[in-house]
């Protein structure tokens, strides 16, 4: 007894070195990554505050104006109305796609793992590997005057209702909305086949026994069984629908007129083309603060409803 | 697996008009690349005499060669400093768990959600102070600290679950720590570090906002920054510019093809963790 109680007081004082040593390896370790990660995203974050509150053309002498930026974020029409532009967005970046996706996803479970169920993945993905600004360029194209989408209406017999789908203010909004659509249905679908072969496939025919439709089917088992790649999802996209700017850009610029304009042009043009550094500023920081608050609470219920 | 036939036809049907919808624009930028180059096309129709030569013209015109160096560049300088550094970090925040790791996640994982827009001000302004503006360095180096949320989060979710009895074990046979980090954690990790490599390439590659905002000459950036040049050179040919905007992503869809089972595996996974 008192021999161990002997040996056992310097191993322990060793144990606090060793943990102590440890703790020290994993800073250094993580050192490089935070240094990284504070240069490049805290600091500029922390100046982009600062400018918030400045009248500052980014080369002249800089004012303070305390609160004036933030309040003109929420009273110009122009920045009200590119900010209800991205929540419009979501319509086409998260209702359609995820929508689409579980339709989908639940009328193809039941196809065998094959050429041809890899082939459609590779394809529903291909949206998804080229880069925004090039679908873009090619959606603009497919909605041009000669372009592919009236061609389509033509064939099955609505030439009236063709038109210069990006230049007409009605149509611009909701078609560049459709190209988000396209880029993200394949995604949701292939995410949404995967956790639906997570579920328990007893459970389907569980309930298909009890008698019951697809419609009870999908209420039951196939919602509550998705829930967490329904959380990802609608979070992806919602992020996307927000902070959309490579396919605004390369298609219709924000017009015509405003009809397009999203806050990612905006800080953009405020900042670069019209020089008020201080409320393109401002603007950054209540898009991000947007983000979060749309973001947290989805995160928040699909915590919620794990337990 | 009970299902009715009419649900299995059904889904069939939408499947198919899915894949289409999905490769009509694909499709189309192709007929429109082939059609003459002085001529705007009209909507989807293959081409009598399909013009190949487009491609090369779109090649020379778009200076592609420098732009794909400038590419290649901007991802060797990106990627293989992300990957190193997020590994170390991701192996002490979910190996070695040292004192206020908890926190330090937290910080990282609040940076999931900045959107880069927020950040592009400060961003010019800090590369203008440090005098990289116009370079490919003003892309480089805040798109390594932009990729640190996501990546060291990957990365630690692996480590996490890597058995503590094999460093354990691995300690009670005398290995310093490089050791059993070289020799038993790297090996483990590879997986997850090629899953990180495919998805750091191509958001690396697709990257548009950085490179327009902060390199003036469009063939010092990414090739999908550069499409706004393409687009400013091709004004007047649209069959110039779809052969253009395809050259730029063939590569990208080239890595894709070739790695497609571990990229979907990579983009599905990274999504739920993210």
């Amino acid at each position: 007894m008192s021999t161990t109680l002997v040996s056992n007081a310097p191993r322990r004082a060793a144990a606090r070195a060793a943990a102590r040593r440890a703790d020290l390896t994993g800073w250094l370790l993580v050192a490089p990554a935070l240094l990284a990660y504070t240069g490049f995203v805290i600091y500029p974050l922390a100046t982009g505050i600062q400018y918030s509150f400045y009248d500052w053309n980014g080369v002249g002498v800089a004012t303070w104006v305390g609160l004036d930026n933030y309040a003109t974020v929420f009273t110009n029409p122009n920045l009200l109305g590119a900010i209800g532009n991205s929540f419009v967005l979501i319509a086409f970046f998260t209702i359609i796609p995820v929508g689409m996706g579980l339709v989908l996803a639940t009328l193809i479970r039941s196809m065998r793992d094959g050429l041809a169920l890899r082939a459609s993945q590779t394809i529903l993905f291909l949206p998804q590997i080229i880069p925004l600004a090039a679908a873009g360029i090619a959606w603009s194209w497919m909605y041009a005057q000669t372009g592919a989408v009236n061609q389509i209406l033509g064939w099955i017999g609505l030439e009236a209702i063709t038109r210069p789908w990006l230049a007409d203010y009605g149509t611009a909004l909701p078609a560049v909305g459709l190209i988000g659509s396209w880029v993200l249905t394949g995604l949701c679908t292939v995410l949404l086949l995967t956790g639906i072969g997570k579920i328990d496939t007893s459970l389907y025919e569980a309930i298909r026994l009890d008698g019951a439709g697809w419609f009870r089917e999908f209420i039951t088992i196939t919602l509550p069984g998705l829930r967490q790649e329904l959380a990802v999802l609608v979070t992806l996209t919602v992020i996307a629908a927000l902070s959309t700017f490579d396919i605004i850009y390369t298609s219709t610029q924000g017009g015509p007129g405003r009809a397009t304009l999203v806050p990612g042009l905006l800080i953009y043009r405020i900042g670069f083309t019209q020089s008020d550094v201080g409320l393109a500023a401002a603007f950054g920081i209540v898009m991000m603060v947007l983000v979060l608050a749309v973001v947290l609470p989805i995160q928040r219920l699909s915590r919620a409803s794990d337990q | 697996m009970i299902t009715s036939r009419t649900e299995v036809i059904v889904g069939r049907v939408l499947l198919i008009v899915a894949l289409v919808l999905t490769l009509i624009p694909l499709l189309n930028m192709l007929s429109a690349a082939l059609q003459p180059a002085d001529r705007n096309p009209i909507g989807l129709s293959w081409p009598s005499d399909p013009q190949w030569v487009n491609f090369v013209t779109a090649f020379e015109v778009g200076n592609v060669w420098r732009l794909m160096g400038s590419s290649a560049f901007i991802v060797l300088c990106v990627v293989p400093v992300s990957l190193v550094i997020a590994t170390l970090a991701g192996y002490a925040l979910g190996g070695l768990r040292m004192r206020g790791s908890r926190a330090l996640l937290i910080v990282f994982v609040l940076g999931l959600t900045i959107p880069f827009e927020a950040l592009i001000i400060p961003l010019y302004y800090q590369a203008q102070a440090l005098g990289t503006l116009n370079t490919q360095w003003a892309v480089v180096f805040p798109l390594i600290g932009l990729f640190m949320p996501f990546s060291v989060f990957w990365m630690r979710a692996h480590f996490v679950n890597v058995p503590r009895e094999l460093s354990e074990a691995a300690r009670v046979d005398g290995a310093r720590l490089w050791q059993e980090f070289f020799r038993i954690q790297l090996p483990l990790a590879l997986p997850a570090i090629s899953a990180l490599t495919i998805l750091l390439f191509i958001w690396t590659w697709n990257q548009f906002l950085l490179p327009v905002v902060l390199i003036a000459n469009p063939l010092d950036r990414t090739v999908a920054g550069a499409l706004t040049f393409f687009q400013g050179q091709y004004y007047a040919s649209i069959p110039l510019l779809n052969a253009g905007a395809l050259i730029i992503i063939v590569p990208a869809i080239l890595v894709f093809l070739l790695f497609q089972r571990q990229f979907i595996k990579a983009l599905l996974q990274g999504a739920v963790k993210g």
